[in-house]
Protein backbone atom coordinates (compact mmCIF):
# COMPACT_ATOMS: atom_id res chain seq x y z
CA UNK A 1 0.00 0.00 0.00
CA UNK A 2 1.29 3.41 -0.83
CA UNK A 3 0.85 6.64 1.10
CA UNK A 4 0.41 9.74 -0.97
CA UNK A 5 2.61 12.60 0.14
CA UNK A 6 0.81 15.72 -1.03
CA UNK A 7 3.55 18.11 -0.16
CA UNK A 8 6.20 16.55 -2.28
CA UNK A 9 3.70 14.97 -4.61
CA UNK A 10 5.21 11.52 -4.28
CA UNK A 11 3.79 8.20 -3.40
CA UNK A 12 5.79 6.61 -0.63
CA UNK A 13 5.71 2.83 -0.58
CA UNK A 14 5.71 1.34 2.87
CA UNK A 15 8.33 -1.22 2.06
CA UNK A 16 10.76 0.50 -0.22
CA UNK A 17 10.29 4.25 -0.06
CA UNK A 18 12.45 5.00 -3.07
CA UNK A 19 11.27 2.41 -5.55
CA UNK A 20 8.01 3.72 -6.96
CA UNK A 21 7.86 7.01 -5.08
CA UNK A 22 10.60 8.50 -7.13
CA UNK A 23 8.70 7.92 -10.37
CA UNK A 24 5.35 9.36 -9.36
CA UNK A 25 4.81 13.08 -9.18
CA UNK A 26 2.05 15.64 -8.96
CA UNK A 27 0.80 14.77 -12.45
CA UNK A 28 -0.27 11.36 -11.22
CA UNK A 29 -2.56 12.93 -8.66
CA UNK A 30 -3.83 15.25 -11.38
CA UNK A 31 -4.47 12.22 -13.56
CA UNK A 32 -6.46 10.57 -10.79
CA UNK A 33 -8.51 13.75 -10.22
CA UNK A 34 -9.06 13.93 -13.97
CA UNK A 35 -10.52 10.45 -14.04
CA UNK A 36 -12.72 11.10 -11.02
CA UNK A 37 -14.07 14.35 -12.49
CA UNK A 38 -14.67 12.59 -15.78
CA UNK A 39 -16.77 9.99 -14.04
CA UNK A 40 -18.76 12.64 -12.18
CA UNK A 41 -19.42 14.62 -15.33
CA UNK A 42 -20.49 11.46 -17.09
CA UNK A 43 -22.92 10.65 -14.26
CA UNK A 44 -24.26 14.18 -14.36
CA UNK A 45 -24.77 14.05 -18.10
CA UNK A 46 -26.46 10.67 -17.99
CA UNK A 47 -28.80 11.67 -15.19
CA UNK A 48 -29.75 14.86 -17.04
CA UNK A 49 -30.70 12.78 -20.06
CA UNK A 50 -32.55 10.30 -17.86
CA UNK A 51 -34.53 13.11 -16.19
CA UNK A 52 -35.47 14.69 -19.49
CA UNK A 53 -36.52 11.37 -20.94
CA UNK A 54 -38.40 10.67 -17.72
CA UNK A 55 -40.30 13.94 -17.99
CA UNK A 56 -41.09 13.24 -21.60
CA UNK A 57 -42.30 9.74 -20.82
CA UNK A 58 -44.42 11.03 -17.93
CA UNK A 59 -46.11 13.73 -20.00
CA UNK A 60 -46.68 11.37 -22.88
CA UNK A 61 -48.07 8.68 -20.63
CA UNK A 62 -50.48 11.06 -18.94
CA UNK A 63 -51.60 12.54 -22.22
CA UNK A 64 -51.70 9.28 -24.11
CA UNK A 65 -55.02 8.11 -22.76
CA UNK A 66 -56.60 11.20 -24.27
CA UNK A 67 -54.75 11.05 -27.58
CA UNK A 68 -55.69 7.39 -28.04
CA UNK A 69 -59.33 7.88 -27.03
CA UNK A 70 -61.30 11.09 -27.02
CA UNK A 71 -58.75 13.09 -29.06
CA UNK A 72 -60.04 14.42 -32.35
CA UNK A 73 -57.36 16.08 -34.42
CA UNK A 74 -59.81 18.22 -36.39
CA UNK A 75 -61.47 19.45 -33.23
CA UNK A 76 -58.16 20.00 -31.42
CA UNK A 77 -56.55 22.11 -34.11
CA UNK A 78 -59.71 23.41 -35.78
CA UNK A 79 -62.16 24.40 -33.09
CA UNK A 80 -61.98 27.33 -30.74
CA UNK A 81 -64.26 25.71 -28.19
CA UNK A 82 -62.23 24.70 -25.19
CA UNK A 83 -64.99 23.56 -22.83
CA UNK A 84 -63.60 20.73 -20.78
CA UNK A 85 -66.06 21.22 -17.93
CA UNK A 86 -69.36 21.46 -19.79
CA UNK A 87 -71.90 18.62 -19.97
CA UNK A 88 -70.65 17.73 -23.41
CA UNK A 89 -66.98 18.62 -23.14
CA UNK A 90 -65.20 19.89 -26.25
CA UNK A 91 -61.47 20.23 -26.57
CA UNK A 92 -60.74 22.73 -29.31
CA UNK A 93 -57.29 24.23 -28.75
CA UNK A 94 -57.21 26.55 -31.76
CA UNK A 95 -57.89 29.70 -29.74
CA UNK A 96 -55.20 28.74 -27.25
CA UNK A 97 -52.67 28.06 -29.97
CA UNK A 98 -53.50 31.31 -31.75
CA UNK A 99 -53.41 33.10 -28.40
CA UNK A 100 -49.92 31.85 -27.63
CA UNK A 101 -48.75 32.51 -31.19
CA UNK A 102 -50.09 36.07 -31.32
CA UNK A 103 -48.65 36.99 -27.95
CA UNK A 104 -45.29 35.48 -28.91
CA UNK A 105 -45.39 37.16 -32.32
CA UNK A 106 -46.00 40.58 -30.82
CA UNK A 107 -43.35 39.88 -28.20
CA UNK A 108 -40.82 39.24 -30.95
CA UNK A 109 -41.83 42.44 -32.75
CA UNK A 110 -40.88 44.23 -29.55
CA UNK A 111 -37.90 42.13 -28.52
CA UNK A 112 -36.04 41.65 -31.80
CA UNK A 113 -35.32 45.29 -32.65
CA UNK A 114 -34.85 46.08 -28.98
CA UNK A 115 -32.38 43.31 -28.25
CA UNK A 116 -30.45 43.49 -31.51
CA UNK A 117 -30.15 47.24 -31.11
CA UNK A 118 -28.97 46.86 -27.54
CA UNK A 119 -26.52 44.11 -28.50
CA UNK A 120 -25.05 46.21 -31.31
CA UNK A 121 -24.74 49.22 -29.05
CA UNK A 122 -23.12 47.27 -26.22
CA UNK A 123 -20.92 45.17 -28.45
CA UNK A 124 -19.84 47.69 -31.06
CA UNK A 125 -20.20 51.20 -29.70
CA UNK A 126 -20.10 51.28 -25.92
CA UNK A 127 -16.63 51.45 -24.46
CA UNK A 128 -15.00 50.52 -21.18
CA UNK A 129 -17.12 51.40 -18.18
CA UNK A 130 -20.37 52.16 -19.96
CA UNK A 131 -20.16 48.78 -21.58
CA UNK A 132 -19.60 46.90 -18.35
CA UNK A 133 -22.40 48.74 -16.59
CA UNK A 134 -24.81 48.07 -19.45
CA UNK A 135 -23.94 44.38 -19.51
CA UNK A 136 -24.60 44.07 -15.79
CA UNK A 137 -27.86 45.95 -16.23
CA UNK A 138 -29.00 43.58 -18.97
CA UNK A 139 -28.16 40.60 -16.81
CA UNK A 140 -30.11 42.12 -13.94
CA UNK A 141 -33.11 42.57 -16.22
CA UNK A 142 -32.84 38.94 -17.26
CA UNK A 143 -33.09 37.93 -13.63
CA UNK A 144 -36.45 39.60 -12.96
CA UNK A 145 -38.92 36.82 -12.14
CA UNK A 146 -41.81 36.44 -14.54
CA UNK A 147 -44.41 37.01 -11.86
CA UNK A 148 -42.98 40.50 -11.41
CA UNK A 149 -43.42 41.13 -15.12
CA UNK A 150 -46.99 39.85 -14.81
CA UNK A 151 -47.50 42.25 -11.96
CA UNK A 152 -46.22 45.15 -14.09
CA UNK A 153 -48.62 44.07 -16.82
CA UNK A 154 -51.51 43.98 -14.42
CA UNK A 155 -50.92 47.12 -12.42
CA UNK A 156 -49.05 49.47 -14.76
CA UNK A 157 -49.66 48.42 -18.35
CA UNK A 158 -53.34 47.65 -17.82
CA UNK A 159 -54.46 51.13 -16.70
CA UNK A 160 -52.01 52.70 -19.14
CA UNK A 161 -53.53 50.87 -22.12
CA UNK A 162 -57.05 51.69 -20.98
CA UNK A 163 -56.18 55.37 -20.75
CA UNK A 164 -54.06 55.63 -23.89
CA UNK A 165 -56.27 53.70 -26.29
CA UNK A 166 -59.62 54.22 -24.64
CA UNK A 167 -60.50 50.51 -24.46
CA UNK A 168 -62.52 48.80 -21.73
CA UNK A 169 -59.85 46.25 -20.74
CA UNK A 170 -56.10 46.56 -20.81
CA UNK A 171 -55.36 42.88 -20.36
CA UNK A 172 -54.89 41.69 -23.91
CA UNK A 173 -52.49 40.70 -26.68
CA UNK A 174 -50.85 44.13 -26.62
CA UNK A 175 -50.20 44.05 -22.90
CA UNK A 176 -48.93 40.49 -22.65
CA UNK A 177 -46.97 40.68 -25.92
CA UNK A 178 -45.23 43.84 -24.79
CA UNK A 179 -44.46 42.43 -21.36
CA UNK A 180 -43.22 39.20 -22.85
CA UNK A 181 -41.06 41.11 -25.32
CA UNK A 182 -39.40 43.08 -22.54
CA UNK A 183 -38.93 39.86 -20.68
CA UNK A 184 -37.29 37.98 -23.53
CA UNK A 185 -35.14 40.91 -24.69
CA UNK A 186 -32.37 40.70 -22.06
CA UNK A 187 -31.48 37.07 -22.67
CA UNK A 188 -31.69 37.66 -26.42
CA UNK A 189 -29.42 40.68 -26.02
CA UNK A 190 -26.87 38.62 -24.14
CA UNK A 191 -26.76 35.87 -26.74
CA UNK A 192 -26.69 38.33 -29.62
CA UNK A 193 -23.91 40.31 -27.97
CA UNK A 194 -21.90 37.13 -27.44
CA UNK A 195 -22.14 36.30 -31.10
CA UNK A 196 -21.05 39.82 -32.09
CA UNK A 197 -18.12 39.52 -29.72
CA UNK A 198 -17.15 36.24 -31.36
CA UNK A 199 -16.47 38.10 -34.61
CA UNK A 200 -12.70 38.62 -34.67
CA UNK A 201 -11.43 42.19 -34.46
CA UNK A 202 -9.24 41.54 -37.48
CA UNK A 203 -12.42 41.55 -39.60
CA UNK A 204 -13.35 44.96 -38.27
CA UNK A 205 -9.86 46.32 -38.85
CA UNK A 206 -9.72 44.93 -42.35
CA UNK A 207 -13.02 46.58 -43.20
CA UNK A 208 -12.02 49.82 -41.54
CA UNK A 209 -8.82 49.84 -43.55
CA UNK A 210 -11.02 49.76 -46.64
CA UNK A 211 -12.52 53.04 -45.57
CA UNK A 212 -15.76 51.54 -44.28
CA UNK A 213 -17.59 53.70 -41.77
CA UNK A 214 -18.46 52.31 -38.38
CA UNK A 215 -21.97 51.48 -39.47
CA UNK A 216 -20.82 49.95 -42.76
CA UNK A 217 -18.44 47.70 -40.86
CA UNK A 218 -21.31 46.51 -38.69
CA UNK A 219 -23.78 46.04 -41.51
CA UNK A 220 -21.49 44.54 -44.14
CA UNK A 221 -19.08 42.51 -42.08
CA UNK A 222 -19.98 42.05 -38.42
CA UNK A 223 -23.67 41.18 -38.77
CA UNK A 224 -23.15 38.73 -41.65
CA UNK A 225 -20.35 37.08 -39.70
CA UNK A 226 -22.52 36.83 -36.58
CA UNK A 227 -25.69 35.95 -38.45
CA UNK A 228 -26.13 32.45 -37.09
CA UNK A 229 -25.76 33.57 -33.50
CA UNK A 230 -28.26 36.36 -34.06
CA UNK A 231 -30.79 33.94 -35.55
CA UNK A 232 -30.24 31.62 -32.62
CA UNK A 233 -30.87 34.49 -30.22
CA UNK A 234 -34.20 35.22 -31.88
CA UNK A 235 -35.21 31.56 -31.91
CA UNK A 236 -34.40 31.16 -28.24
CA UNK A 237 -36.52 34.24 -27.60
CA UNK A 238 -39.40 32.62 -29.47
CA UNK A 239 -38.97 29.47 -27.40
CA UNK A 240 -39.01 31.55 -24.28
CA UNK A 241 -42.20 33.27 -25.39
CA UNK A 242 -43.95 30.02 -26.14
CA UNK A 243 -43.12 28.53 -22.80
CA UNK A 244 -43.74 31.54 -20.60
CA UNK A 245 -46.71 31.08 -18.29
CA UNK A 246 -47.10 33.39 -15.36
CA UNK A 247 -46.67 36.77 -17.02
CA UNK A 248 -48.95 35.76 -19.86
CA UNK A 249 -51.56 34.39 -17.51
CA UNK A 250 -51.62 37.70 -15.65
CA UNK A 251 -51.46 40.11 -18.58
CA UNK A 252 -53.38 38.44 -21.39
CA UNK A 253 -56.85 38.60 -19.92
CA UNK A 254 -57.09 34.80 -19.99
CA UNK A 255 -60.27 34.59 -22.02
CA UNK A 256 -60.79 32.22 -24.91
CA UNK A 257 -60.84 34.26 -28.07
CA UNK A 258 -59.61 34.24 -31.61
CA UNK A 259 -58.07 37.71 -31.50
CA UNK A 260 -58.91 40.13 -34.29
CA UNK A 261 -56.91 43.01 -32.88
CA UNK A 262 -54.18 43.52 -30.30
CA UNK A 263 -56.83 44.80 -27.92
CA UNK A 264 -58.55 41.42 -27.67
CA UNK A 265 -57.97 39.30 -24.62
CA UNK A 266 -56.57 35.88 -25.32
CA UNK A 267 -55.62 32.77 -23.49
CA UNK A 268 -52.31 30.96 -23.83
CA UNK A 269 -51.62 27.23 -23.86
CA UNK A 270 -49.33 27.45 -20.86
CA UNK A 271 -51.71 29.61 -18.86
CA UNK A 272 -54.53 27.16 -19.52
CA UNK A 273 -52.53 24.28 -18.11
CA UNK A 274 -51.42 26.28 -15.09
CA UNK A 275 -54.90 27.54 -14.31
CA UNK A 276 -56.86 24.33 -14.84
CA UNK A 277 -54.61 21.47 -13.84
CA UNK A 278 -55.07 22.02 -10.13
CA UNK A 279 -58.82 21.65 -10.43
CA UNK A 280 -58.99 18.43 -12.35
CA UNK A 281 -59.10 14.93 -10.97
CA UNK A 282 -55.92 13.03 -11.68
CA UNK A 283 -56.52 10.67 -14.59
CA UNK A 284 -59.74 12.34 -15.74
CA UNK A 285 -60.35 13.21 -19.37
CA UNK A 286 -59.83 16.90 -18.68
CA UNK A 287 -56.57 16.12 -16.89
CA UNK A 288 -55.34 14.09 -19.84
CA UNK A 289 -56.40 16.76 -22.30
CA UNK A 290 -54.26 19.29 -20.45
CA UNK A 291 -51.33 16.93 -20.72
CA UNK A 292 -51.97 16.73 -24.44
CA UNK A 293 -51.57 20.51 -24.56
CA UNK A 294 -48.33 19.96 -22.69
CA UNK A 295 -47.10 17.48 -25.28
CA UNK A 296 -47.92 19.93 -28.04
CA UNK A 297 -45.99 22.71 -26.26
CA UNK A 298 -43.12 20.38 -25.60
CA UNK A 299 -42.87 19.38 -29.25
CA UNK A 300 -43.05 22.97 -30.49
CA UNK A 301 -40.43 24.34 -28.08
CA UNK A 302 -38.28 21.29 -28.75
CA UNK A 303 -38.34 21.99 -32.47
CA UNK A 304 -37.56 25.67 -31.92
CA UNK A 305 -34.66 24.96 -29.58
CA UNK A 306 -33.33 22.24 -31.82
CA UNK A 307 -33.37 24.63 -34.75
CA UNK A 308 -31.57 27.24 -32.66
CA UNK A 309 -29.02 24.63 -31.66
CA UNK A 310 -28.45 23.50 -35.22
CA UNK A 311 -28.04 27.12 -36.29
CA UNK A 312 -25.44 27.68 -33.56
CA UNK A 313 -23.64 24.53 -34.62
CA UNK A 314 -23.59 25.97 -38.11
CA UNK A 315 -21.41 28.81 -36.82
CA UNK A 316 -18.84 26.48 -35.39
CA UNK A 317 -18.49 24.46 -38.56
CA UNK A 318 -17.34 27.49 -40.55
CA UNK B 1 4.65 69.28 -54.54
CA UNK B 2 7.89 69.12 -52.62
CA UNK B 3 10.90 67.96 -54.60
CA UNK B 4 13.54 66.05 -52.71
CA UNK B 5 17.12 67.24 -53.19
CA UNK B 6 18.40 64.29 -55.20
CA UNK B 7 15.71 64.65 -57.82
CA UNK B 8 13.97 61.27 -57.38
CA UNK B 9 10.14 61.21 -57.34
CA UNK B 10 8.19 63.87 -55.51
CA UNK B 11 7.47 63.28 -51.84
CA UNK B 12 4.35 61.20 -51.31
CA UNK B 13 4.44 60.90 -47.56
CA UNK B 14 6.30 63.20 -45.24
CA UNK B 15 6.69 62.14 -41.61
CA UNK B 16 8.18 64.51 -39.10
CA UNK B 17 9.01 63.95 -35.43
CA UNK B 18 6.49 61.18 -35.16
CA UNK B 19 6.01 59.63 -31.72
CA UNK B 20 3.52 56.96 -30.75
CA UNK B 21 2.43 56.11 -27.23
CA UNK B 22 0.11 53.49 -25.82
CA UNK B 23 -1.06 54.99 -22.58
CA UNK B 24 2.09 56.11 -20.78
CA UNK B 25 4.25 53.64 -22.73
CA UNK B 26 6.26 54.82 -25.73
CA UNK B 27 6.07 52.52 -28.76
CA UNK B 28 7.97 54.61 -31.30
CA UNK B 29 9.72 57.96 -31.21
CA UNK B 30 11.66 60.44 -33.31
CA UNK B 31 10.62 59.27 -36.76
CA UNK B 32 11.34 61.74 -39.55
CA UNK B 33 11.37 60.40 -43.07
CA UNK B 34 10.05 61.00 -46.57
CA UNK B 35 8.53 58.38 -48.81
CA UNK B 36 8.73 59.24 -52.50
CA UNK B 37 6.20 58.57 -55.14
CA UNK B 38 6.55 55.22 -56.92
CA UNK B 39 9.13 53.81 -54.63
CA UNK B 40 9.04 50.76 -52.46
CA UNK B 41 9.97 51.98 -49.04
CA UNK B 42 11.17 49.27 -46.69
CA UNK B 43 10.92 49.27 -42.91
CA UNK B 44 12.95 46.68 -41.05
CA UNK B 45 13.46 46.00 -37.40
CA UNK B 46 13.09 43.20 -34.89
CA UNK B 47 9.84 42.34 -33.12
CA UNK B 48 8.40 45.03 -30.90
CA UNK B 49 10.19 47.87 -32.65
CA UNK B 50 7.06 49.83 -33.54
CA UNK B 51 6.69 48.97 -37.23
CA UNK B 52 3.04 48.00 -37.09
CA UNK B 53 2.29 50.99 -34.87
CA UNK B 54 3.84 53.22 -37.53
CA UNK B 55 1.56 51.83 -40.23
CA UNK B 56 -1.48 52.19 -37.98
CA UNK B 57 -0.69 55.85 -37.47
CA UNK B 58 -0.61 56.42 -41.24
CA UNK B 59 -4.21 55.43 -41.87
CA UNK B 60 -5.38 56.75 -38.55
CA UNK B 61 -6.27 53.48 -36.93
CA UNK B 62 -5.26 55.18 -33.70
CA UNK B 63 -8.82 56.48 -33.62
CA UNK B 64 -10.07 52.98 -32.87
CA UNK B 65 -7.33 51.95 -30.49
CA UNK B 66 -7.94 52.99 -26.91
CA UNK B 67 -4.90 54.62 -25.39
CA UNK B 68 -3.00 55.04 -28.68
CA UNK B 69 -1.61 58.55 -29.05
CA UNK B 70 0.21 59.97 -32.07
CA UNK B 71 2.38 63.11 -31.98
CA UNK B 72 4.31 64.90 -34.70
CA UNK B 73 3.07 65.23 -38.25
CA UNK B 74 2.25 62.97 -41.16
CA UNK B 75 1.58 64.58 -44.53
CA UNK B 76 0.12 62.56 -47.38
CA UNK B 77 0.39 64.50 -50.66
CA UNK B 78 1.19 67.56 -48.62
CA UNK B 79 -1.90 67.27 -46.45
CA UNK B 80 -1.74 66.48 -42.74
CA UNK B 81 -3.56 63.19 -42.21
CA UNK B 82 -4.86 64.43 -38.90
CA UNK B 83 -6.54 67.38 -40.55
CA UNK B 84 -8.81 65.07 -42.52
CA UNK B 85 -12.21 65.43 -40.93
CA UNK B 86 -13.41 62.42 -42.87
CA UNK B 87 -10.94 59.67 -42.02
CA UNK B 88 -12.86 57.25 -44.20
CA UNK B 89 -11.93 59.28 -47.26
CA UNK B 90 -8.31 59.18 -46.13
CA UNK B 91 -8.37 55.42 -45.66
CA UNK B 92 -9.79 54.89 -49.11
CA UNK B 93 -6.51 56.21 -50.49
CA UNK B 94 -4.49 53.71 -48.51
CA UNK B 95 -4.54 49.96 -49.02
CA UNK B 96 -3.47 47.71 -46.15
CA UNK B 97 -2.27 44.11 -46.18
CA UNK B 98 -2.02 42.49 -42.77
CA UNK B 99 0.55 39.90 -41.59
CA UNK B 100 -1.96 37.07 -41.48
CA UNK B 101 -4.40 37.07 -44.37
CA UNK B 102 -7.76 38.34 -43.16
CA UNK B 103 -10.27 36.68 -45.45
CA UNK B 104 -13.54 38.31 -44.50
CA UNK B 105 -16.31 35.73 -44.11
CA UNK B 106 -17.48 36.45 -47.62
CA UNK B 107 -17.05 34.84 -51.01
CA UNK B 108 -13.92 35.51 -53.04
CA UNK B 109 -15.94 37.82 -55.24
CA UNK B 110 -17.54 39.69 -52.34
CA UNK B 111 -14.19 40.16 -50.61
CA UNK B 112 -12.88 42.11 -53.57
CA UNK B 113 -16.21 43.78 -54.33
CA UNK B 114 -16.65 45.01 -50.76
CA UNK B 115 -14.85 48.29 -51.12
CA UNK B 116 -16.45 49.23 -54.47
CA UNK B 117 -19.82 48.37 -52.94
CA UNK B 118 -19.10 50.52 -49.90
CA UNK B 119 -18.34 53.27 -52.36
CA UNK B 120 -21.81 52.75 -53.83
CA UNK B 121 -21.18 50.78 -57.01
CA UNK B 122 -24.12 48.44 -57.44
CA UNK B 123 -24.04 47.54 -61.10
CA UNK B 124 -22.94 43.91 -61.47
CA UNK B 125 -21.08 44.51 -64.71
CA UNK B 126 -19.03 47.33 -63.18
CA UNK B 127 -18.22 45.21 -60.17
CA UNK B 128 -17.21 42.31 -62.41
CA UNK B 129 -14.70 44.53 -64.14
CA UNK B 130 -13.16 45.71 -60.86
CA UNK B 131 -13.03 42.21 -59.39
CA UNK B 132 -11.36 40.71 -62.44
CA UNK B 133 -8.85 43.55 -62.74
CA UNK B 134 -7.83 43.42 -59.08
CA UNK B 135 -7.58 39.64 -58.96
CA UNK B 136 -5.48 39.73 -62.11
CA UNK B 137 -3.16 42.34 -60.66
CA UNK B 138 -2.78 40.20 -57.56
CA UNK B 139 -1.91 37.20 -59.79
CA UNK B 140 -4.85 35.25 -58.45
CA UNK B 141 -7.43 35.46 -61.22
CA UNK B 142 -6.45 32.26 -63.04
CA UNK B 143 -6.59 30.24 -59.84
CA UNK B 144 -9.96 31.46 -58.60
CA UNK B 145 -11.93 32.48 -61.65
CA UNK B 146 -13.96 29.27 -61.44
CA UNK B 147 -14.67 29.54 -57.73
CA UNK B 148 -15.50 33.18 -57.20
CA UNK B 149 -18.55 32.18 -55.18
CA UNK B 150 -16.78 29.97 -52.68
CA UNK B 151 -15.77 31.37 -49.30
CA UNK B 152 -12.55 33.35 -49.32
CA UNK B 153 -11.45 31.55 -46.17
CA UNK B 154 -11.44 28.24 -48.04
CA UNK B 155 -8.54 29.33 -50.23
CA UNK B 156 -5.02 28.30 -49.31
CA UNK B 157 -3.01 30.65 -47.11
CA UNK B 158 -0.96 31.95 -50.03
CA UNK B 159 -4.07 32.48 -52.13
CA UNK B 160 -5.78 34.26 -49.25
CA UNK B 161 -2.89 36.66 -48.90
CA UNK B 162 -3.13 37.49 -52.61
CA UNK B 163 -6.87 37.89 -52.13
CA UNK B 164 -6.23 40.51 -49.47
CA UNK B 165 -3.86 42.26 -51.88
CA UNK B 166 -6.59 42.23 -54.52
CA UNK B 167 -8.98 43.62 -51.93
CA UNK B 168 -6.54 46.36 -50.97
CA UNK B 169 -6.17 47.26 -54.65
CA UNK B 170 -9.93 47.37 -55.19
CA UNK B 171 -10.09 50.91 -53.89
CA UNK B 172 -7.33 52.19 -56.22
CA UNK B 173 -5.07 53.24 -53.37
CA UNK B 174 -2.30 55.74 -53.89
CA UNK B 175 -0.39 54.15 -51.08
CA UNK B 176 -0.14 50.48 -50.25
CA UNK B 177 0.98 49.37 -46.79
CA UNK B 178 2.18 45.82 -46.35
CA UNK B 179 2.87 44.49 -42.86
CA UNK B 180 5.07 41.40 -42.91
CA UNK B 181 2.91 39.93 -45.64
CA UNK B 182 5.01 36.81 -46.07
CA UNK B 183 4.77 35.60 -42.50
CA UNK B 184 2.31 32.83 -43.36
CA UNK B 185 3.16 32.38 -47.01
CA UNK B 186 5.42 29.83 -48.69
CA UNK B 187 8.60 30.99 -50.49
CA UNK B 188 7.19 30.49 -53.98
CA UNK B 189 4.10 32.57 -53.27
CA UNK B 190 6.32 35.13 -51.55
CA UNK B 191 8.34 35.46 -54.76
CA UNK B 192 5.16 35.82 -56.80
CA UNK B 193 3.88 38.56 -54.51
CA UNK B 194 7.26 40.30 -54.68
CA UNK B 195 6.96 40.29 -58.47
CA UNK B 196 3.49 41.77 -58.16
CA UNK B 197 4.85 44.55 -55.97
CA UNK B 198 7.58 45.39 -58.49
CA UNK B 199 4.91 45.81 -61.14
CA UNK B 200 2.57 47.79 -58.90
CA UNK B 201 5.36 50.21 -58.09
CA UNK B 202 4.79 51.93 -61.44
CA UNK B 203 1.36 53.01 -60.29
CA UNK B 204 1.42 53.27 -56.54
CA UNK B 205 3.74 53.97 -53.67
CA UNK B 206 4.43 51.03 -51.42
CA UNK B 207 5.55 50.85 -47.81
CA UNK B 208 6.81 47.41 -47.01
CA UNK B 209 7.31 46.37 -43.39
CA UNK B 210 9.28 43.19 -43.28
CA UNK B 211 11.07 41.01 -40.81
CA UNK B 212 13.17 39.52 -43.61
CA UNK B 213 16.09 41.84 -44.28
CA UNK B 214 16.79 40.08 -47.55
CA UNK B 215 13.27 40.85 -48.70
CA UNK B 216 13.90 44.52 -48.06
CA UNK B 217 17.13 44.20 -50.01
CA UNK B 218 15.38 42.56 -52.95
CA UNK B 219 12.51 45.02 -53.13
CA UNK B 220 13.02 48.29 -51.36
CA UNK B 221 14.54 51.36 -52.95
CA UNK B 222 15.14 52.90 -49.59
CA UNK B 223 14.84 51.40 -46.15
CA UNK B 224 14.35 52.63 -42.62
CA UNK B 225 15.53 50.77 -39.55
CA UNK B 226 13.46 50.80 -36.35
CA UNK B 227 14.81 49.32 -33.16
CA UNK B 228 12.82 48.94 -29.92
CA UNK B 229 10.72 52.00 -30.58
CA UNK B 230 13.62 54.07 -31.78
CA UNK B 231 14.01 55.34 -35.33
CA UNK B 232 17.62 54.52 -36.04
CA UNK B 233 18.06 55.76 -39.59
CA UNK B 234 16.90 55.72 -43.17
CA UNK B 235 18.94 55.36 -46.35
CA UNK B 236 19.27 53.82 -49.78
CA UNK B 237 18.71 50.11 -49.24
CA UNK B 238 22.02 49.11 -50.78
CA UNK B 239 23.87 51.46 -48.44
CA UNK B 240 22.42 49.61 -45.48
CA UNK B 241 23.90 46.39 -46.74
CA UNK B 242 27.24 47.67 -47.94
CA UNK B 243 27.98 49.48 -44.75
CA UNK B 244 27.68 53.01 -46.04
CA UNK B 245 25.47 53.91 -43.12
CA UNK B 246 26.15 55.87 -40.02
CA UNK B 247 24.85 53.65 -37.28
CA UNK B 248 26.70 50.44 -36.45
CA UNK B 249 23.50 48.87 -35.11
CA UNK B 250 21.96 48.89 -38.57
CA UNK B 251 24.92 47.03 -40.00
CA UNK B 252 24.79 44.52 -37.16
CA UNK B 253 21.08 43.91 -37.73
CA UNK B 254 21.19 43.41 -41.49
CA UNK B 255 24.15 41.09 -41.12
CA UNK B 256 22.31 39.06 -38.52
CA UNK B 257 24.80 39.77 -35.77
CA UNK B 258 22.40 40.96 -33.20
CA UNK B 259 21.50 40.67 -29.55
N1 LIG C 1 -3.06 48.08 -29.03
C1 LIG C 1 -1.96 48.21 -28.27
N2 LIG C 1 -2.08 48.53 -26.97
C2 LIG C 1 -0.97 48.66 -26.18
N3 LIG C 1 0.28 48.50 -26.61
C3 LIG C 1 0.47 48.17 -27.90
C4 LIG C 1 -0.64 48.01 -28.79
N4 LIG C 1 -0.16 47.68 -30.01
C5 LIG C 1 1.19 47.66 -29.89
N5 LIG C 1 1.58 47.95 -28.62
C6 LIG C 1 2.95 48.03 -28.13
O1 LIG C 1 3.72 48.86 -28.97
C7 LIG C 1 5.03 48.33 -29.14
C8 LIG C 1 5.35 48.20 -30.61
O2 LIG C 1 4.49 47.22 -31.18
P1 LIG C 1 4.38 46.99 -32.73
O3 LIG C 1 3.27 46.05 -32.96
O4 LIG C 1 4.30 48.31 -33.42
O5 LIG C 1 5.77 46.30 -33.05
P2 LIG C 1 6.25 45.62 -34.41
O6 LIG C 1 7.53 46.26 -34.77
O7 LIG C 1 5.18 45.63 -35.41
O8 LIG C 1 6.55 44.14 -33.93
P3 LIG C 1 6.40 42.75 -34.76
O9 LIG C 1 7.59 42.67 -35.66
O10 LIG C 1 6.44 41.71 -33.69
O11 LIG C 1 5.11 42.82 -35.47
C9 LIG C 1 5.04 47.01 -28.38
O12 LIG C 1 5.69 47.21 -27.16
C10 LIG C 1 3.60 46.67 -28.15
O13 LIG C 1 3.44 46.01 -26.93
MG1 LIG D 1 4.05 44.12 -36.41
Amino acid sequence: MGVWNFRSGTLAMSGSPQDLGAQLDRRDLAWFVDKAVQALVFLGGVSAIVFILGIFVFITKEGFGFIAGRFDIVEFFGSTRWRPTSEQPTYGALALIVGTASVTGLAMLVAVPFSLGAAIYIGEFAQGRTREVLKILVELLAAIPSVVWGFIGLSIMNPLIIRLFDVPVGLNVLNSGFILGLMAAPIMTTIAEDSLKAVPDTYREAAEALGATRWQVIRRVVIPAARNGLVAAVLLGVGRGFGETMAVLMASGHSINLPTSVFDSVRALTATIAAELGETAVGSEHYRALFTLGIFLFVVTFIINLTADLVIRGIRKK
Amino acid sequence: MVRPENGAGPVKLAVKDLAIHYGPKSALAGVSLDVREHEIFGIIGPANSGKTSFLRALNRMDLHTTGMRVEGSIHLDGRDVRKWRNVYALRRQIGVVFPLPVGLPLSVYDNVALSPRLRGIKNKADLDVVVERCLTRAALWDEVKDRLDSLGSLLSGGQQQRLTIARALSQDPKLLLLDEFSIAVDPVTTMRIEDILRTLKDEITIILVTNLVQQARRLADRTAFFLSGEFVEVGETEDLFTGAVRDPRTRAYVEGRFG
